[in-house]
């Protein structure tokens, strides 16, 4: 019951913020190993490469652009929170930046994939 | 007595009755125009339940006594309309969140207060008695800053509905920094930089997640989150040597 009072914006933003984060941090040990197999040999890095041809390894590079647009948008939003003058634009800010990220998801769908 | 109508007349109420461990009790309370949920809670004590504990004074959204969850939020009860939160003719009553329960709806509010203190919510004079009134200028920034937060009635509705005093007892919480950004903001008042330190040490205004339930439920219309997020700054710029004198 008591996620009533949690059912708002912010919390939302918020929650979008730490989901990104944890699931961006799961995705870097990958990003890490994938890069140093290039010190192993370029045969090695070109195999997974490979990999990145499958529709569902695409799907998933383009649901790590969308995390890591929502994610620098959650970010700047609390930085512009606390660092700019208040100007009552919260849910301006949180509207924003869903915006944007859709709008990174669609251009990176269309030019990109 | 007024006895309970036809149930499209009665409103199906459930209260929380013991401490921590307890449980909920149903009661049918008859629905009336303009009734608040105060209204529903008083109508309980004094003809269904005498011994039901709950807190309120003034009735008229003054004193920030009577604040509960209301179907999971919470709410100062003496200014919310049945009508507009129990649509479908429920309610289900709870104490208020992050605050020791004593018992009933009651709560004990000394943990709240208690931060206000230590977040230095107290004005320090800068005149005595013997010298002239203070000029205090309305259209100052820094006075506008204090106006829009100074009419907190200290209901602790925003405290019950922090995530962060759940998750952090050291956390002063909306109310108390509020208070703190009130007072450095007071040209009048002799111990800024005192209040800004106080409110901006561990579990001070650093701690906040601008998450806004503060906001959301300020009953007042108070904006606390752009108050911490004022102290935040001013801390960063007093780092910076440019804080209050």
């Amino acid at each position: 019951m008591i996620f009533r009072s949690r059912n708002h914006l912010g919390v939302w933003a918020a929650t979008a913020h730490r989901a990104s984060g944890v699931l961006l941090a799961v995705f870097l040990p990958i990003h890490f190993l994938v890069l140093g197999l290039a010190i192993e040999s370029a045969a090695a890095l070109d195999g997974v490469l490979a990999l990145a041809e499958n529709p569902l390894v695409k799907l998933a590079e383009w649901g790590l652009v969308v995390l890591l647009t929502v994610h620098l948008a959650c970010g700047a939003r609390v930085m512009a929170l606390e660092f700019l003058p208040w100007r009552d634009s919260r849910k301006g800010l949180i509207g924003l930046g869903a915006l944007a990220s859709l709008a990174v998801g669609v251009v990176f769908l269309f030019q990109v994939l | 007595m007024p006895s309970a109508g036809s149930p499209a007349e009665t409103l199906s109420v459930e209260v929380w009755r013991g401490r921590d461990e307890g449980r909920f009790e149903r009661f049918s309370v008859p629905h009336r125009a303009s009734q608040t949920v105060l209204d529903v809670v008083t109508w309980i004590q004094r003809h269904a339940e005498p011994a039901l504990a709950y807190r309120f004074a003034c009735r008229v959204g003054v004193c920030g006594s009577c604040a509960m969850t209301v179907n999971g939020r919470p709410r100062w009860t003496c200014r919310t309309h049945v009508s507009k939160v129990a649509a479908d003719g429920h309610l289900r009553i709870e104490p208020l969140r992050n605050l020791p329960r004593i018992k009933d709806l009651a709560v004990d509010l000394a943990p709240f207060f208690e931060k206000w203190q230590r977040a230095q919510g107290r004005f320090t004079p800068s005149r005595t008695r013997y010298d002239g009134l203070a000029e205090v200028n309305p259209d100052a920034p820094a006075r506008k800053a204090v106006d829009a937060g100074i009419e907190c009635i200290n209901c602790a509705v925003c405290y019950a509905a922090c995530d962060v005093v759940s998750w952090d007892d050291e956390y002063l919480g909306p109310a108390a920094l509020n208070r703190a950004w009130t007072l450095v903001n007071d040209a009048r008042d002799a111990d800024r930089k005192g209040v800004l330190r106080a409110a901006s040490r561990g579990g001070g205004c650093h701690t906040c997640h601008s998450h806004g339930s503060c906001v959301e439920h300020c009953p007042v219309g108070i904006n606390p989150t752009a108050g911490i997020a004022g102290l935040k700054r001013m801390s960063l710029l007093a780092l910076l040597g440019r804080g209050p004198e």
